[in-house]
C-alpha cells in the first residue's frame, strides 16, 4: 500500500487536488440552490439529482482514493454498491410509476 | 453412537500458551485485539441481551395465557412485543453467528493469523456495546412502543415513548454489524493461507461472505432511515409525511430495503453452520458444494430483490405488487437447493447422532417449515388473509428461532471444544437439543393455526375470541419449555469449563483448518502457517484406515 501512495504523491500535488475538489464540490453547491430557485417543472428534481451524483462521485472518486486505487476488491466495492443502489432505486419505482393514483 | 473422545490428554497440554491463558485480568480483554477474545466478549454480550429479550417473550406470552388482559396494561404490552422484537433481532440475532462463532473461526478456517483490522473489529464490540447500554438505558426508562418495525408515521408523529433513544441504538449497533462485514470481506479475499483457494474455503466462509455483503450494503439504508425519521420529528423536512410533501410508504420501502435482507444476516451464517456440522456428522463431502456455495451468495442478491412482500396491503401499487410476489417465489430457489443438498449429503452417509447433529437435523426440519410458508405469505391472495395475524409471527419464528437459533446452538457445542478446551458433557446436550425442539414447535406450531383461524398480531386482549384460548395455552406451556432449553446449555457450557474433561484438538475428527490447531489454540491461531493441499470436507481421506506398508515377497 505505502508504494502506491509514494506513486500517487509523485504524480501531482494532491493537495492542490484535495482543494481543487472542494472548490468544485462548492460550486456545485451554489449551483443546487441557484437552480432550486428557476422553476424547471419536473426537470428541478432531475437538475438536483445530477449534480448531487457529480459530487458523490467526485468525493469517491478523490476524496476516498477510488481514481488512484489498484486493488480489485476496491473495485468490486464500488460496483456492488452502486448495483445495489440501482436495485433499491429500480424497484421502488416499480411501486411509484405504477400507482395508477399519483 | 458417539464418536471416540480421547480421555488422555499430553501431560505438556496444561503448559501450552492459549489465547485464554496468554493473559489475565480485566483490560487483558477489554483491550485486546484478539478475534477470538473478542468473539467471546460478544458471546458473553450477546447472551446477556438474549435473555432479556426472552424475558420480555415469556411476559407476552404469560399476558396471552388468558383472552382477558389481565397481567400487564395495554401501552405495557405494546412496549413488551417492541422491546422483545429490538433486543433480539438487533442486539442477539443479526451479531449472533458472525461476531461469536464467525469472529472465532473465519480467520482459522482461511488459514490467517486475525481478522485484517483487528482493531476495527474491537470497536465494532465497543460500538456494540454503547448501543446496547443506550436500548438497555432506554428499556429501564420507559422503553419503546412502536414495534420493532417502527412505522411512520406513529414514530415519527404521535408516540410519545423513548423512539428518539432507541433509534439511536440501533444506528450505532448497526456500524458495528457493518464493520463486522467489512472485517470478513477483507479477511476472506486477502488473507487465505497459500493453498486456500475459492473452491476449497468451507461453506461456512461462503455463507459468512454473503453475509457480510448483506451487512456491508443494506446496514447503511436502514441507518439512513432512521435519520431521516429523525430528521422528520425533530426538524420537519418532507421526507415521510404526506402535509409536508412526503410519502409514508417510503419509509416502508427504505426500512425493508435492509430489514428483509437483514433476515438472510441470520439465517445465512446459520446455514453455514449447518453444512459443516452435516458434513461432519454424515463423515461425507458436501454434495453440490459448488451449488451450495453460491446458493449463499444468490440467497444476499435475491434477498435485496424482494421487501415489498412486506407491504401488499400497505397500498403499494398492485403491478408492484405482482413484481415483489413473483421475486419471493424466486428467492425460495437457492434456499430448496441448500436444504436439497443437505439431504443428498445425510444420504448414505454414516451419521452420529451427537448434539450438533441433533440441532441441526433440527434446523433441517423448522427452517423447511419456515420457509415454505413464506411462499404461502408471498401469494397476493393469501398474503391479505394472514397479513397482521399470528400465522406471520409463527413464520419468522420458525426462521429465525428454529431455524437461526437451532443452527447457533449447533455450532456453539460443534465447536464448544475448539472454543474452550473442554468437552460438554454430551447427554445433557442431546436432551437439551430435544427440549429446544419439542419445546419450539409447541410454542410455535399453534401460533399458525391461530394465525389461520384470525387471532391477530399484537393484541393483549382476546376476549372477544375466547376460542382461541387453548392454542394460546398450548404456545405459553411451550415457552416455558423453550425456556428450560435455552437455560440448560448455558449451565453446562459454564459447568465444563471448569470441570469438564480437556478436549483433543480434533475431538470430532473433522476436516477444517480449525481442528488443525489446538484446543484451545494459539493466539496466532497456528504455530506454523497452513498450507492446503486437499479439497474441503475430505471425510473420506480422513476415515480411510491408515495405509499400510506394501509387502513383496522377493
Amino acid at each position: 500500500m505505502a508504494e502506491h501512495t509514494a506513486s500517487n504523491h509523485s504524480k501531482s500535488s494532491p493537495l492542490k487536488l484535495y482543494f481543487g475538489v472542494w472548490a468544485t464540490l462548492l460550486v456545485l453547491t451554489f449551483v443546487t440552490y441557484e437552480v432550486s430557485l428557476v422553476d424547471l417543472g419536473p426537470f428541478n428534481s432531475v437538475v438536483a439529482l445530477v449534480i448531487a451524483s457529480i459530487k458523490a462521485t467526485l468525493v469517491a472518486l478523490f476524496f476516498m482514493h477510488v481514481w488512484h486505487a489498484s486493488e480489485k476488491l476496491t473495485k468490486l466495492v464500488i460496483v456492488a454498491a452502486v448495483f445495489f443502489l440501482l436495485l433499491l432505486l429500480g424497484l421502488t419505482m416499480t411501486d411509484y410509476a405504477t400507482r395508477p393514483w399519483s | 453412537m458417539s464418536m471416540g473422545m480421547p480421555t488422555v490428554v499430553p501431560q505438556q497440554r496444561f503448559e501450552r500458551e492459549t489465547y485464554l491463558n496468554k493473559a489475565y485480568g480485566v483490560w487483558s480483554w477489554l483491550l485486546t485485539t484478539d478475534h477470538k477474545r473478542i468473539a467471546l466478549l460478544y458471546l458473553v454480550s450477546i447472551t446477556f441481551f438474549f435473555f432479556i429479550g426472552g424475558f420480555f417473550a415469556l411476559l407476552i406470552r404469560l399476558e396471552l395465557l388468558t383472552p382477558a388482559g389481565d397481567l400487564v396494561q395495554a401501552d405495557t404490552y405494546n412496549k413488551l412485543f417492541t422491546q422483545h422484537g429490538m433486543v433480539m433481532i438487533f442486539f442477539f440475532l443479526i451479531p449472533s453467528i458472525p461476531a461469536t462463532l464467525g469472529n472465532f473461526l473465519v480467520p482459522m478456517m482461511v488459514g490467517a493469523k486475525d481478522l485484517a483490522f483487528p482493531r476495527i473489529n474491537l470497536l465494532s464490540w465497543y460500538l456494540y456495546i454503547i448501543g446496547g447500554a443506550l436500548m438497555l438505558h432506554c428499556m429501564l426508562t420507559g422503553g419503546v412502543d412502536t414495534g420493532w418495525t417502527f412505522y411512520v408515521p406513529f414514530s415519527s408523529n404521535f408516540t410519545n415513548t423513548k423512539f428518539v433513544e432507541a433509534g439511536i441504538a440501533i444506528f450505532i449497533a448497526g456500524f458495528s454489524s457493518i464493520l463486522t462485514g467489512l472485517n470478513f470481506v477483507v479477511t476472506i479475499h486477502r488473507m487465505r493461507a497459500p493453498g486456500m483457494t475459492w473452491s476449497r474455503l468451507p461453506l461456512f466462509i461462503w455463507a459468512h461472505y454473503a453475509t457480510s455483503i448483506i451487512q456491508l450494503l443494506g446496514t447503511p439504508v436502514v441507518a439512513i432511515t432512521i435519520v431521516l425519521v429523525a430528521a422528520e420529528r425533530a426538524l420537519h423536512l418532507g421526507i415521510f409525511d404526506p402535509r409536508l410533501g412526503g410519502d409514508p410508504l417510503l419509509f416502508q420501502h427504505l426500512f425493508w430495503f435492509y430489514s428483509h435482507p437483514a433476515v438472510y444476516i441470520m439465517i445465512l451464517p446459520s446455514m453455514g453452520v449447518v453444512t459443516e456440522i452435516i458434513a461432519c456428522f454424515a463423515r461425507k463431502r458436501i454434495f453440490g458444494y459448488q451449488f451450495v456455495a453460491f446458493s449463499s451468495i444468490a440467497i444476499a442478491v435475491f434477498g435485496f430483490l424482494v421487501w415489498a412482500h412486506h407491504m401488499f396491503v400497505a397500498g403499494i401499487s398492485v403491478y408492484s405488487a405482482l413484481v415483489f410476489s413473483f421475486l419471493s417465489y424466486a428467492v425460495a430457489l437457492p434456499s430448496a437447493i441448500k436444504v436439497f443438498n443437505w439431504t443428498a449429503t445425510l444420504y448414505k452417509g454414516s451419521i452420529h447422532y451427537d448434539a450438533p447433529m441433533l440441532y441441526a437435523f433440527g434446523f433441517l426440519g423448522l427452517f423447511t417449515i419456515g420457509g415454505l410458508t413464506g411462499l404461502f405469505l408471498a401469494a397476493l391472495g393469501i398474503n391479505v388473509h394472514v397479513t397482521d395475524t399470528y400465522f406471520v409471527v409463527a413464520h419468522f419464528h420458525y426462521i429465525m428461532v428454529g431455524g437461526a437459533l437451532m443452527g447457533y446452538l449447533g455450532g456453539m457445542h460443534f465447536w464448544w471444544p475448539k472454543i474452550s478446551g473442554k468437552l460438554y458433557p454430551e447427554g445433557w446436550a442431546r436432551l437439551a437439543a430435544l427440549i429446544v425442539f419439542i419445546g419450539f414447535n409447541l410454542t410455535f406450531f399453534p401460533q399458525f393455526v391461530l394465525g389461520y383461524l384470525g387471532m391477530p398480531r399484537r393484541y393483549y386482549d382476546y376476549s372477544h375470541m375466547p376460542e382461541f384460548q387453548v392454542l394460546n395455552v398450548l404456545s405459553t406451556a411451550g415457552s416455558t419449555v423453550l425456556g428450560v432449553g435455552y437455560l440448560l446449555p448455558m449451565v453446562y457450557f459454564l459447568w465444563s469449563m471448569r470441570y469438564g474433561k480437556p478436549a483433543s484438538d480434533n475431538p470430532w475428527n473433522a476436516a477444517g483448518l480449525e481442528w488443525r490447531t489446538a484446543s484451545p489454540p494459539p493466539t496466532l491461531n497456528f504455530d506454523v502457517e497452513p498450507v492446503v493441499t486437499w479439497e474441503a470436507y475430505n471425510y473420506e481421506e480422513l476415515d480411510a484406515p491408515p495405509q499400510t506398508q506394501e509387502v513383496t515377497v522377493g
